[in-house]
Order: C-alpha cells, then sequence, then structure tokens
C-alpha cells in the first residue's frame, strides 16, 4: 500500500484524454452507433448510460479495440487509436462478468499483463504485492478465482485491469453481477481506487443510480445515439430531451399545448388548466404540441383550490417520504413524492385531490412526438 | 474447497442411479464380465488342449522379442494416430468455432462422414487412393513429379494416415466442446492485457482445452489400437499388430491359450497408457471447472 501511494503521489494522473469523434458503428441499415463525440478528459469518470441495445457496450468495445468503427475516430492522449489492436492500446477493461483466468492464482491473474509487456519478474512482484494491498486481498494471493466471492473476484478483475497502468479504464457492466448491498460498497470502492490511481474510466451501465452517483459526467445514450452529455446533476435537473427525462429518473408526463412563451412557457394541458414551465430545451412554437415532464418530487398534493384534479389511488408511506398514485379525469396516472413529516398518514384512497407543481423551473416540455 | 450451493442443494439420487443402471449392469456382467473371466482362465493353461494350469503363455509372450515387438509396434501405432489427429484436430476445432452457423454444419458433417460410412467400404476406398495405380501415384505420374508409383499402401504412414481420418471425430468433438467452454471473454481480457494471439493461447486457451485434449486422445488412442480391420487392410502382411496377432493364434493357429493371454497382456497395457493419460486428465481438470 505503501509504496503504491508513493508512486501514485510521484505521478498523480496515470489516466489520459479520450476523444470520441464521430464515431458511428453501422450493421448494414442499421446504427449501433451513430456519429457520437465525447470528450473525456484524463482522470475522469464518464458513465455511458442508456437502455440495452442502445450501443453503450458497442462503444466500449469500440473504445478497446475489439470493434473496428465504421466511421470516426477514437483518440486516446495524443494518439490516434484507429486500426490498432486491442493488445496495442493500454487499455484495461472490467468485465461484467469479470474474466478472470480460472487456471491461474489471482496473484498470477495480475501479474498477466505485466508479464505479456515483459516487464522484469521482480518489478512484477513488486506491482502484484501493490496492487493486492490496493484492493485488500494480499491475504489471499494464491487463491483462485472460483474460491472468491463476486466482490472479491471483481476487486481482483479491477486489480489486474490496473495492474498495467492503463491510459483508460473501461467498465462494462462491472456491479450487474452483484447483490445491492454489496454493489453500493463496491462502487464507492471502484471511484476510490479509481481517484487514487488517478485513471481516466469509461463506466458502461444501464442503471441511471449508478451513473448518477459514480460518474463525473454521464452520457446518455438512446438508439445509437448521444442523447445528452453533462455532469450527473444537470442531467437530472435538466434534461435535455424527453428520454433523457423519462429514462433518468422519473417523470409524470402530460400532453398540452403550448400557448404563451416569454422566458418561461405556459401549457394548456389537454385535461384542463394551464401549467406554468421553464423554458424549453429545444425549440418550440406557440401552439406546437408538447409533452410536460413533471418528476414525482415537484409535485405536490392540496385538498382544493388549484392545479389538476385528481383521484387517490393508492398512498405508499416510504419513510422519509409518501408516494401517492394519483389518477385523473382522463385515466392517467401520476406518481407525487411529497416529503413526510413525523405521524404523518398517506391519504386514504378515493380521496379528491389538487396536484400543483412547486414551480416553473422544474418542469420541463419538450415537442410531442410527431405522430 | 467447498462444493458450491448449487450441488449441495442437490437431492440424493444414488438410489434411483442405482436401480436404473441395473439392466446395462446386468448386460455387461453376462456378455462383457463373464466372457473376460472365461478368456482369463483359458489363458491360464499351459497347452492348447487345455489340460494343464500354469503361466506359461504369459512367460513364452514376456520372453519372447517378436511378440514384445509385436506389442511396442501397436502402443507406438496408436501414439503416432493420436498424435496426428490432434495437430489436425485442433486447428479444426478452433476453426469451427470461429465460421458461422453453416460452415459449422458442413464441417462437422465431414468430420463425422467416416463414422457414417461402412468401415470395410472406408477402407477400400483408402486402398483405391494409396495403392500403386491409384489416385494418388496417377496423379503424380500425370503431373511428372514421379518417374515410378511410390510405396503407400502397405506401409505405416498409410495405416497412420488411414486410422487417423476414422478416428478423428472421436478427437475433435471433445475439442470442440472444452472450446466451446471457455468464457469468450477471457480471449479479449487477455488481448486488452497487452497479450498478442500466441500468448493467448499458449497462457488461456491451451490450459483451459487440456481437458477435451486429454478426453480426445484417450478415445482416439483406445479406437486406433483395436481398428482390426483397418490396420490388416492398409498395413498388409508385412505388418503385424495386436489384434491381428492374437486372431492368428486364434482362429488359424487354434492356438486358443496363448491367444488368451496375448488378449490380457494387450488389456493391461492399454489399460496402464490409459491410466496415465487419465491422471493427466485429473491433473488438468481444475481448469475446467471455472
Amino acid at each position: 500500500m505503501q509504496g503504491f501511494r508513493r508512486r501514485m503521489t510521484a505521478a498523480p494522473s496515470t489516466g489520459q484524454s479520450l476523444v470520441i469523434d464521430a464515431v458511428t458503428q453501422r450493421y448494414g441499415a442499421f446504427f449501433a452507433v451513430d456519429h457520437v463525440s465525447l470528450d473525456i478528459k484524463a482522470g475522469e469518470l464518464v458513465a455511458l448510460l442508456g437502455p440495452s441495445g442502445c450501443g453503450k457496450t458497442t462503444l466500449l468495445r469500440i473504445i478497446a479495440g475489439f470493434i473496428l468503427q465504421s466511421e470516426g475516430h477514437v483518440v486516446i492522449g495524443d494518439r490516434l487509436m484507429d486500426g490498432l489492436p486491442p493488445n496495442r492500446r493500454e487499455v484495461g477493461i472490467v468485465f461484467q462478468n469479470y474474466a478472470l483466468f480460472p487456471h491461474m492464482t489471482i496473484a498470477d491473474n495480475i501479474a498477466y499483463g505485466l508479464a505479456a509487456r515483459g516487464v522484469a519478474a521482480d518489478e512484477q512482484k513488486t506491482r502484484v504485492k501493490d496492487m493486492l494491498a490496493l484492493i485488500k486481498l494480499d491475504h489471499i494471493a494464491d487463491r483462485f478465482p472460483k474460491q472468491l466471492s463476486g466482490g472479491q473476484q471483481q476487486r481482483v478483475a479491477l486489480a489486474r485491469a490496473l495492474a498495467v497502468k492503463p491510459n483508460i479504464l473501461l467498465l462494462d457492466e462491472p456491479f450487474a453481477a452483484l447483490d445491492k448491498n454489496l454493489r453500493l460498497d463496491m462502487q464507492i470502492e471502484i471511484k476510490r481506487i479509481q481517484r487514487l490511481a488517478g485513471t481516466t474510466a469509461v463506466l458502461v451501465t444501464h442503471d441511471q443510480e449508478e451513473a448518477l452517483s459514480m460518474a463525473d459526467r454521464v452520457a446518455v445514450l438512446n438508439a445509437g445515439r448521444l442523447e445528452q452529455y453533462a455532469p450527473p446533476t444537470e442531467v437530472y435537473d435538466a434534461p435535455k430531451s424527453l428520454f433523457v427525462n423519462t429514462f433518468v429518473g422519473t417523470a409524470n408526463t402530460l400532453p398540452g399545448k403550448v400557448v404563451a412563451l416569454n422566458g418561461e412557457a405556459t401549457v394548456a394541458l389537454d385535461i384542463g388548466g394551464d401549467i406554468k414551465t421553464r423554458a424549453p430545451t429545444v425549440p418550440v412554437a406557440v401552439g406546437d404540441r408538447v409533452t410536460v415532464c413533471m418528476r414525482p418530487e415537484h409535485l405536490r398534493l392540496a385538498d382544493s383550490g388549484e392545479g389538476i384534479a385528481g383521484i387517490v389511488e393508492m398512498g405508499l408511506p416510504l419513510g422519509p417520504s409518501i408516494v401517492h398514485e394519483v389518477r385523473t379525469a382522463d385515466g392517467r396516472a401520476l406518481k407525487v413524492t411529497e416529503p413526510r413529516a413525523a405521524g404523518a398518514q398517506p391519504r386514504a384512497p378515493g380521496s379528491a385531490v389538487r396536484v400543483r407543481t412547486v414551480g416553473a423551473n422544474v418542469i420541463s416540455i419538450f415537442p410531442a412526438a410527431a405522430a | 474447497m467447498a462444493a458450491t450451493p448449487t450441488t449441495q442443494n442437490l437431492p440424493t439420487v444414488t438410489a434411483y442411479e442405482l436401480k436404473l443402471a441395473w439392466p446395462l449392469g446386468a448386460f455387461f456382467i453376462v456378455f462383457f464380465l463373464a466372457p473376460l473371466v472365461l478368456l482369463f482362465i483359458v489363458s491360464l493353461y499351459t497347452d492348447t488342449t487345455m489340460t494343464h494350469f500354469g503361466l506359461t503363455q504369459y512367460a513364452k509372450f514376456l520372453l519372447d522379442p517378436f511378440s514384445l515387438k509385436v506389442l511396442g509396434a501397436t502402443l507406438w501405432l496408436g501414439v503416432e494416430v493420436t498424435a496426428l489427429c490432434l495437430l489436425l484436430g485442433f486447428p479444426l476445432a478452433y476453426v469451427y468455432l470461429r465460421v458461422p452457423g453453416w460452415a459449422q454444419s458442413v464441417l462437422i458433417l465431414i468430420v463425422l462422414l467416416p463414422l457414417l460410412t461402412s468401415v470395410v467400404v472406408r477402407t477400400f476406398a483408402w486402398i483405391v487412393i494409396l495403392g500403386r495405380q491409384g489416385i494418388i501415384n496417377t496423379a503424380l505420374l500425370e503431373l511428372g513429379l514421379i518417374d515410378s508409383p511410390l510405396r503407400l499402401l502397405y506401409t505405416e504412414g498409410g495405416v497412420i494416415v488411414a486410422l487417423a481420418q476414422v478416428q478423428m471425430p472421436l478427437m475433435v468433438l471433445p475439442l470442440i466442446t472444452a472450446l466451446t467452454r471457455i468464457d469468450p471473454n477471457l480471449a479479449d481480457a487477455s488481448a486488452a492485457l497487452g497479450a498478442g494471439a500466441w500468448r493467448t493461447f499458449w497462457k488461456v486457451t491451451l490450459p483451459l482445452t487440456l481437458p477435451g485434449v486429454i478426453a480426445g486422445c484417450l478415445l482416439t488412442y483406445a479406437a486406433a489400437l483395436s481398428a482390426f480391420i483397418t490396420q490388416t487392410l492398409v498395413g498388409g502382411g508385412q505388418m503385424l499388430f495386436m489384434p491381428m496377432y492374437l486372431y492368428q493364434q486364434a482362429s488359424t493357429l487354434n492356438n486358443w491359450p496363448f491367444a488368451a493371454a496375448i488378449s490380457f497382456i494387450f488389456l493391461v497395457a492399454v489399460f496402464a497408457v490409459i491410466t496415465v493419460f487419465n491422471m493427466l486428465g485429473k491433473i488438468s481438470q481444475g481448469y475446467a471447472n471455472a
């Protein structure tokens, strides 16, 4: 550990910048990755977030060199990677199933990349020792992967990838196989190790919480296209598209028509009533049909007065908050999450309520899909 | 290492297994074990009329340089056939995993074809190919590469090639199974760690395929040793291997006790070779249960 720290402080950042320039991967007429451009700074942890089939894994494999992209460029540091095989890219990968070599001890697993690079035997030994200390598994260096728990295997996979001091660390859904409690521990652990090693990291995940909690910046992908590339809070608070708004976090959606635009927007909802929203991120004109997106925690219930009329279907007291599901006149369900005061009980099913927003600046509108 | 939870949770099925194994067990006892015991008793007679007991037949074989040479040649033939099968079969299995589905079907059909053909037909086909006026010699003569026909038939090389063709499926199928079980991510992980294709093959793919290699070698070896028809027809009269040797003693010379003793010595010799193979298999077993 000491030795590793010393080396790390001497060279604080081993990571390199990564530029993905209009990378496209085509299979016939199908675009797995469609002109995606990302600029990742040295030492940054970027999450590629999206549903399955959005192209995030394909993009990861392109960065690693397992797939040669149809178009575009990958640049690591100041080196153009196009056409370079994986073994010459100085990129480390942690696979979803860890892909540890089952016939080697964990020490040999970690030494594998060092041996492949022709690192001298005693230097290999020191480096393996440092890495084992870093992942706190030095007491079981001689065990085989199958004798380890999932979390331990993952740490070995991480150590194996980091032992060769890669320019870029790629993490392919590394937490998917772990149970929930262990997952959070490992997320913190990996973030700690990544910071300590100063490695640039790309994390592929379909889990929005994981992306938001771990990444410095999140790239949201949908159907091969980049929807938004921003810090986690910005992705959550100011989603750039309807997809981002509904995929990251939850959102209630209501159709309506824009009736006024002056800094903020006013939308006449189809179920009646006007609602004020923040200025649209995608240009819309007065009279356009739009989808209004409201996050549950930005809504409040009232007994009467202004707001969208509805009937409480269900109330769930979740400890710090209460979630109500409210059915509107046209049959839509709205989720409302309110902070819960001590002793507060959920409203009885069937009671008539009004749903209000906490302010126009947290409500987004997007042009309604042309259909 | 403790068993994995899945195996721990399985119900004990030994009782069922034993009951269900009875018909096959009985079949083996009547038609395999009993004849074997009879054979052993026959081998203990000292004379062809089977009146006196003694170990003279075994002594006769083990002290006779000619008999030992036949045994050695047979065991060595098995090694050569197995080596050739492995040499040709491994690349084939390796290619099999990397070609599209339709090509896999074609490859498997080609590999299995020898098994689907009658052994006699197949062997005469080899005679047609390897003979003095055979396809190879005719082609080479026409091309002007040779002046007189090569001696291909009735040579050890001919026997090895013909046997390797027949035994190929026994080698290739276990290899394909073993290669299929290797996580494709392992090769990717190896490449990402900076290893080239050869290093990945020697350090990852080959060690993890060893159980399949052992199984394939075992099957090929056992089958090559006892391939009576191919050995005899392609090998001709000049080459004598154990199956033909004991056939001559039993059918031509009516020396049943000596033939029985040859059988038993052959059995023990093959058993010894297979035990060594099996031990190697046990050692490599740990690799497979990833």
